[in-house]
């Protein structure tokens, strides 16, 4: 099957550079030229973002797999852009270490460094150790006239020139292709456990997080999920003695109205939140809420015949709802929009009848929408790396 | 300028407005005080809206500008431009919100880093905290990105900041970001986090904040020296301990701040290493117990845990006293901020004994351990002919030192006027031109804190392309370091 962005028309040429220099290279030709460049990883996001015209080079980061540093001692590692994050983390796990990012991997556990990094995505570890802007020390960019730079450094303390990291990371190949990228690194916990609640009540829910947020637990991850009129929370404790914890925490949910217990083995509680952060045929829209507001968007998306999974205390929730004829999903997401005004909705998974349907980022403040309006035209004057996919048309 | 100075007065009144030579004087140099220069006029804004109305009239005017929080930096980057408007946001000292339900607190830029914590206290802290704490303003925090002794496990400035109400330099008022994560857009706000006051002012800040941690629990450990404290360090976080901070002092500190503050650290040990753990107590008992192993494996000649809050305290006020406690054992001294990978601590302090060796100064070293953030104080007598230049030269091999060892020139106290002239040795012409794209997208005037973080001064071009000469430099006015 075609990603959901594709209209099905193949791009013109596929490059696929095995160095920074070469992606330039590629880079500075189709800016002179004026061809438009699609920057890809294992493609397993190509749906997401606005439906711009079809790409004339498709540069793809299939080359750039090498693990170059793994510096277990610094906690540091650099990794160029094409490397599978599932082998990344196989890797780091040697040496009893990971990098904190868990999002969904897509079909085959695919999913490269560089599309997590340019995508942004995040999963449950978020709640603990944020998202890739959180996690990147530095960054090698190809640039869209050829410049190859490089910002941040490979310490996990750096303050020296401005931090280009973040301004990539999530800006969705729009100002330039990320080559390369050094990584901070966390010692894996020794012990993990779940307390996991239950509750048909959103509010009983969302007050249940309140609870284990404010509580001093550490936890690494509390996320919440909601789908067919009853919920869930999960809160997980690691390290050297999590078990009191986990305790404290089911007691936290019975409290808060929920039926709760502890789980062991835990592995697939977390999976499944990770894979319903995705749709292959529905549509998922992530919503920049607060955790005050977890209940009132449940109920909302509930009422919408939608699913929900997310970070509880962060109010970070990913909205599913089931495949259904595009003018229809068109509508639902506007009512969505509405009703959970003015949080940001972001139409993540989508068909692509759909997505032309609607504007997928929605609205950001004018100011601010000139402001990287003006970004994007320092960085890629012509306008040549995704156009029309990013925010405000960019 | 005359009309500008009018202007200005109108925006702010008489009594923000300071215009005698020796009151502008006060407000010439920041942490750092090698460096002064008088602006040409001093202006104090109470309000965002008197931010935006001085802007942009400096604006029109087409004079530059320098936002200044409490003036601690350690880099100077608060240094005024001489004819240049130094915008003061000391009396935007209001904390406009508390919402604790979503760990956010929303704050005007003068307030104080210890404010920000008093604020969501006692439930509540927020994390990142600078030795300068009790005077530096959330707006320097953000501008500098600054750190402290807790970031190896917290985190930093950048970390915690979700929000910003921007001031840009051509006036206009964005906000970016919110309290809200993931909006859609590029992350300007993470671009804006220690941009050194050269992208904008910051005039209403949104801030993450966390559960207070429930326990902790501190020892300080002496060895024989630094490279003995160094494995210790490595040893701890190789066994996945992330200690809530892990400090180290070498001799020279801590004669000197011990002479200060009279703490009871043993004078004739080589490093002092301050350990706390915090967080849940089940997993800080867990592992208090293994810490004090591998100190003692590492030789510690002696290890004193902290009985109580008030023994913690002392431990603490020792580390905290270092820099101001310099004085004591010398009439000047640079401060150093260059960041190794932790695991090169001992070349790397081999390095600069050497090298303070051969330029006959003494070096005293403190250190943020855990995350390889050294700060070499180079210690020096401005009075002797030479020697301050003496000292310059050695802090920039010190920096080398670090770049070499795969580090960085700063840490947390940021580029700045001091160290503009060694970004060369971290970035090539290439990156320096992509840094400058992201300036011109904000500034491309080039008011806003001109003559910092770049190693020269750049234009902003009409269409952005490679980097271009500025003309004081053709003209050979101006030299390239
Ligand atoms: C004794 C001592 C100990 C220190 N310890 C630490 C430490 O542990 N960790 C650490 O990171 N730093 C430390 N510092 C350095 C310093 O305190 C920090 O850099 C601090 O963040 C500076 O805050 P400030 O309000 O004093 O800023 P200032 O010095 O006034 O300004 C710093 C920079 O911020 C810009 N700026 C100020 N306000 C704004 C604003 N609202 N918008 C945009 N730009 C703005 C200025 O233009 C300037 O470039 C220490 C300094 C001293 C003197």
């Amino acid at each position: 099957m075609l990603p959901n962005g594709s209209k099905g028309g193949l791009a013109l040429r596929t490059e696929h550079p095995n160095t920074a220099e070469q992606a330039a290279e590629v880079l500075a030709a189709a800016d002179s030229e004026g061809l438009s460049v699609r920057p890809r990883g294992a493609g397993t996001k190509l749906g997401w973002g606005g439906p711009g015209p079809e790409a004339a080079i498709e540069l793809t980061t299939a080359g750039l797999t090498r693990i170059v540093e793994h510096n277990a001692p610094d906690l540091t590692a650099v990794v160029e852009a094409g490397v599978p994050l599932a082998d990344a983390q196989s890797a780091f796990r040697r040496g009893g270490l990971m990098v904190a990012l868990d999002p969904p991997l897509g079909r085959d556990e695919a999913a490269t460094v560089g599309g997590v990094v340019a995508t942004g995505d995040s999963g449950p570890l978020r709640h603990r150790y944020g998202a890739p802007r959180d996690l990147l020390l530095g960054m090698t960019v190809a640039l869209a006239d050829g410049t190859v730079a490089h910002a941040g450094g490979k310490v996990i303390k750096n303050v020296a020139g401005y931090d280009l990291t973040k301004l990539l990371a999530g800006s969705f190949g729009t100002l330039g292709l990320v080559v390369r990228v050094a990584l901070r690194l966390h010692p894996l916990s020794a012990k993990r456990v779940t307390a996991s609640g239950s509750s048909a009540d959103p509010v009983a829910l969302q007050r249940s997080c309140y609870a284990l947020a404010h509580a001093p637990l550490e936890l690494e991850s509390l996320d919440i999920s909601w789908e067919a009129g009853t919920g869930q929370v999960l809160a997980r404790c690691t390290g050297a003695a999590p078990q009191p914890r986990a305790e404290q925490a089911t007691r936290l949910m019975q409290e808060a109205g929920l039926r709760s217990e502890i789980v062991e083995d835990d592995e697939q509680l977390w999976s499944r939140q990770r894979e319903r952060q995705r749709s292959e045929n529905g549509t998922v829209v992530r919503v920049s809420g607060r955790a005050s507001e977890v209940a009132r968007v449940i109920e909302t998306a509930s009422s919408l015949g939608g699913s929900v999974v997310g970070r509880a205390a962060m109010g970070l929730l990913w909205v599913a709802l089931p495949p259904a004829d595009p003018a229809v999903t068109v509508a639902t997401i506007e009512q969505l929009r509405r009703e959970l005004h003015p949080l940001p909705c972001v139409i993540l998974d989508a068909p692509r009848e759909a997505r032309e349907g609607v504007d997928v980022w929605g609205k950001v403040e004018p100011g601010a929408a000139a402001l990287m309006r003006r970004v994007k035209e320092r960085f890629d004057p012509r306008g040549i790396l995704n156009p029309g996919l990013f925010v405000d048309g960019i | 300028m005359h009309r500008l100075v009018e202007q200005l007065t109108r925006i702010c009144g008489a009594d923000g407005t300071i215009v005698t030579r020796h009151a502008r004087d006060t407000y010439g140099s920041d942490g750092l005080l090698q460096y002064h220069v008088t602006p040409g006029v001093v202006v104090l804004p109470d309000t965002a809206e008197q931010v935006r109305a001085v802007v942009g009239a400096c604006h029109q005017a087409g004079v530059p500008w320098v936002a200044r929080g409490s003036g601690t930096g350690l880099s100077g980057g608060a240094v005024p431009v001489e004819d240049g408007v130094l915008i003061g946001l000391n009396r935007m000292r209001r904390v406009l919100q508390v919402d604790l339900d979503n760990e956010r607190v929303v704050v005007e830029p003068g307030v104080t880093n210890v404010d920000v914590s008093a604020a969501v206290a006692p439930t509540h802290v927020y994390p990142p905290d600078p030795s300068s704490q009790i005077v530096c303003s959330i707006g320097g925090n953000v501008a500098e990105n600054s750190g402290g002794a807790h970031c190896f496990k917290y985190g930093f400035t950048t970390n915690y900041v979700t929000g910003l109400e921007v001031v840009l330099p051509d006036g206009e008022v964005v906000t970016l970001g919110g309290a809200e994560l993931d909006r859609p857009g590029y992350d300007l706000v993470g671009a804006f986090v220690g941009s050194e006051g050269t992208l904008g002012i910051a005039t209403k800040i949104t801030l993450r904040v966390i559960p207070k941690p429930e326990d902790h629990r501190t020892l300080v450990a002496y060895f024989d020296d630094t490279t003995e404290a160094g494995q210790t360090v490595s040893d701890i976080v190789a066994a996945s301990i992330v200690p809530g901070a892990i400090e180290m002092m070498d001799q020279l500190t801590i004669q000197a701040a011990e002479a200060a503050t009279h703490a009871g650290y043993p004078l004739d040990v080589g490093a002092a290493l301050i350990v706390e753990l915090d967080g849940p107590v089940a997993e800080c008992d867990a592992r208090f117990d293994e810490v004090v192993d591998i100190c003692q494996r590492n030789g510690a000649t002696g290890i004193r845990v902290a009985a109580d809050e008030r023994e913690r305290e002392l431990i603490w006020k020792t580390r905290k006293a270092a820099f101001g406690a310099m004085g004591r054992i010398s009439p000047n001294y640079y401060v150093q901020d260059g960041v190794i990978p932790r695991t090169r601590l001992p070349d790397v302090l081999g390095r600069i004994s050497d090298l303070a060796r051969e330029h006959g100064l003494k070096v005293a070293n403190v250190f943020h351990a855990g995350d390889g953030n050294l700060h070499p104080l180079v210690c020096y007598d401005g009075r002797a002919p030479g020697e301050a230049e003496t000292a310059e030269r050695l802090a920039g091999l010190i920096l080398q030192a670090c770049v070499d060892a795969g580090g960085s020139l700063t840490g947390e106290h940021g580029i700045g006027l001091d160290k503009r002239e060694h970004m060369n040795k971290m970035f090539s012409e290439a990156d320096l031109d992509a840094f400058q794209r992201l300036r011109c997208a904000f500034d491309p005037q080039g008011l806003a804190n001109p003559g910092k973080v770049m190693p020269t001064p750049r234009l902003c071009g009409e269409v952005p392309g490679p980097y271009r000469q500025h003309p004081l430099e053709a003209a050979g006015v101006a030299e390239r370091f």
